[in-house]
């Protein structure tokens, strides 16, 4: 059931390879100098787009460990992962390794997008199926709010997380200043963009199922979390993925409220420092390897869900 | 399961009035507390912070000082560019805003359709791979995306000048020609001489333009499949040129796919924080800032809160406009389409 509704939502998007619909017709062949024409060019916008890819992951293994690249260098002399060992060891001039940046990543992309996929899916199953005074006034909260970039909420929130101490045994720390207040921050900009695009999956799911559960005398409940979630696991998923994809990569707030300590540090405030004016200590082959380490787990995961995850791109924004 | 789907009323289980009633808030609750507590109060919250000159001495630990109410002026000085921090216009801001993005999209949603065409051509070979290969610059995150150009586009060392320099090989110039050796992200005058836009600008307008196109051209494919084969053929059977079936039929159909998806993608341009950032940081002479990094500066570099608190409300007016420009655009648009 879930994958039919799946390809009924996501239909507009193909998996790439996935043959058109020409049931029993040949497809028919192009004349040879139109075929080498059209894969000439191709083949051009193919090098286009991989131009920049070719061009970080030569760099990235290139035994000259180049502190800033003298030629082209597409094709390197030889291979090697020293890059690589340095950056996985120390990126940055501070003492925390690769494994502690992404733990704090992981912190704040794991934590905000479970808890905002986790409120957002009940507030999108209200918006999505039922009636009720000020539905349309609450809707278009949410959706102002979607329109706002996190910019236009970061000063207020900074001042605001800023007045909590939290006491907590040995631990004092101040909420603004901690992961914790760097989520909270995250999650007030993912949570409208989950209610959204869960809403969006959940008026595709047809009614058909839950009023024939209502007949057999199922409560509200007892539809929202036998029939509605388990249908909707795929669209939590494909929602949790892009929120965690806004977490591991966040930069604007998390360099504002916790810059100042690198111990919090987390990879994209990592990267940052090591390009343009405050590169000093970082070769242009570490920066290459620590690009590719941080985009290689996410690029992978988009790679290969594409189908579902290009859609609740397209869909999660604004419209209407 | 059969029989009582085909009863034609359907009752609802006895539960109080009251509780059906109160049920949906039930369900909104947790997210409204939520959004209620680090989203909407944050919200008015800074509207107040507008209208004082609040700044870092206002929540400093020890002793701190209460704001002081400067009714309007943030406003004020914002809209006449009166702040003491350099190279800031508001009204060049806006402008070189709403034109980034605008050429952005109308970049990428040319490429995108002609791609998307291109790549639907019957009996193309490598069609799947082709697909597979154009959809790479979709998967990586933009953060990383614009560090990477950020160093391509560099002076002595950067991709993009050795690529010029490679071809510029091939017709016999010498390597330390000028024009190989552009200074992308800083050079102060402008390559066009009668369009006021910086280099720095065309740089962008190539890193994004790499970036932005592909998910057109997955949206455009999506709705060139919807259309029916037989349209072409009844109009090769009346004698349509390929050009006439291009601009009657092709468009006809992309459209309706294609226009709100445009304006999806201008706000997502207009907001565009990670390119400016991070590829230019506003250089040369903030020329190449857009609004949300502006106001980040405000609040991050220049620690002038009250200032950037009413940055913020001028963003919200700006981009609420922005949408109801827009929507009435994609009204106008469908309603011609259908």
């Amino acid at each position: 059931m879930a994958a039919i509704t799946d390809s009924r939502r996501f239909a507009f998007l193909r998996r790439p390879g996935a043959k058109t619909k020409v049931a029993g017709n040949e497809e028919p062949r192009l004349p040879l100098g139109r075929q080498l024409l059209l894969q000439i060019l191709c083949i051009f916008i193919g090098i286009t787009v991989l131009f920049p890819i070719v061009w970080i992951f030569s760099m990235s293994i290139d035994p000259r460990n180049f502190a800033r690249p003298d030629a082209l260098n597409l094709i390197p002399p030889g291979a090697t992962l020293d890059a690589y060992m340095k950056v996985l060891n120390r990126p940055t001039s501070n003492a925390i390794s690769f494994l502690g940046l992404a733990k704090n990543s992981l912190f704040i992309a794991i934590s905000s997008s479970a808890i905002a996929v986790g409120i957002g899916v009940t507030a999108a199953y209200a918006f999505a199926r039922l009636r009720f005074p000020g539905r349309g006034a609450l809707m278009i909260a949410v959706l102002g709010v979607l329109m706002l970039p996190s910019v236009a909420t970061l000063v207020p929130l900074f001042v605001f997380l800023n007045q909590f101490k939290i006491e907590f045994g040995d631990l004092s720390f101040n909420l603004r200043a901690s992961l914790i207040g760097v989520s909270l921050a995250v999650i007030s900009s993912q949570l409208p963009f989950a209610i959204w695009n869960l809403k969006g999956y959940l008026d595709t799911i047809p009614k058909d199922l839950e009023e024939a559960a209502v007949v057999d005398g199922a409560s509200r409940n007892q539809v929202f979390l036998k029939i509605i979630l388990p249908l909707a696991i795929p669209a939590v998923a494909v929602t949790g993925f892009l929120g965690f994809l806004g977490g591991w990569t966040e930069y604007l707030t998390t360099y504002y409220f916790i810059g100042a300590n690198p111990q919090n540090w987390t990879l994209s405030i990592a990267l940052n420092s090591m390009v343009g004016d405050f590169a000093r200590t970082t070769t242009w082959s570490e920066f290459a390897a620590f690009a590719i380490l941080f985009a290689l787990p996410v690029s992978l995961v988009f790679f290969f869900f594409q189908r579902y995850l290009v859609g609740g791109l397209a869909v999660g924004g604004v419209k209407g | 399961m059969a029989t009582t789907a085909m009863a034609p009323a359907i009752q609802r289980p006895k539960g109080t009035r009251i509780r059906r009633a109160t049920q949906p808030y039930l369900y909104l609750l947790p997210a409204f507390i939520v959004m209620g507590v680090i989203t909407f109060y944050p919200l008015i919250f800074q509207v107040w912070m507008s209208f004082t000159d609040f700044g870092p001495k206002n929540f400093r630990v020890n002793d701190p000082i209460a704001p002081t109410f400067v009714g309007l002026d943030n406003y004020f000085r914002i809209a006449t560019s009166q702040l003491q921090i350099p190279n800031f216009e508001f009204l060049r801001l806006v402008f070189f805003n709403l034109w980034w993005a605008f050429s952005n999209v109308v970049l990428h949603v040319i490429i995108g359709v002609l791609v998307a065409v291109l790549l639907n051509t019957k009996g193309l070979m490598f069609r799947g791979f082709y697909r597979a290969l154009f959809i790479l610059p979709v998967v990586i995150p933009s953060l990383i995306v614009a560090t990477v150009w950020r160093n391509m586009f560099d002076t002595d060392a950067g991709a993009v000048n050795f690529l010029i320099q490679g071809v510029g090989g091939l017709f016999g110039l010498p390597a330390d020609t000028a024009a190989f050796h552009l200074n992308w992200l800083r050079q102060t005058n402008d390559p066009i001489p009668f369009i006021p836009l910086p280099l720095a600008y065309f740089a962008m307008l190539i890193a994004n333009t790499w970036l932005g196109w592909p998910l057109n051209a997955v949206v455009a494919t999506g709705a060139l499949q919807s259309i029916p084969g037989e349209l072409y053929e009844a109009a090769e059977m009346d004698g349509a040129s390929g050009r006439q079936k291009f601009r009657h039929i092709t468009i006809t159909y992309l459209r309706p796919a294609m226009v709100p998806y445009a304006i999806y993608g201008f706000v997502i341009t207009f907001n565009l924080f990670f390119l400016p950032y991070f590829m230019t940081a506003g250089e040369p002479f903030g020329r190449t800032e857009i609004l949300v990094t502006q106001a980040y500066r405000l609040a991050v570099d220049r620690q002038l809160l009250g200032v950037a608190a009413a940055f913020a409300v001028y963003l919200f007016f700006l981009l609420l406009a922005v949408t109801l420009v827009t929507n009435r655009l994609a009204k106008a648009t469908k309603s011609y389409a259908e």
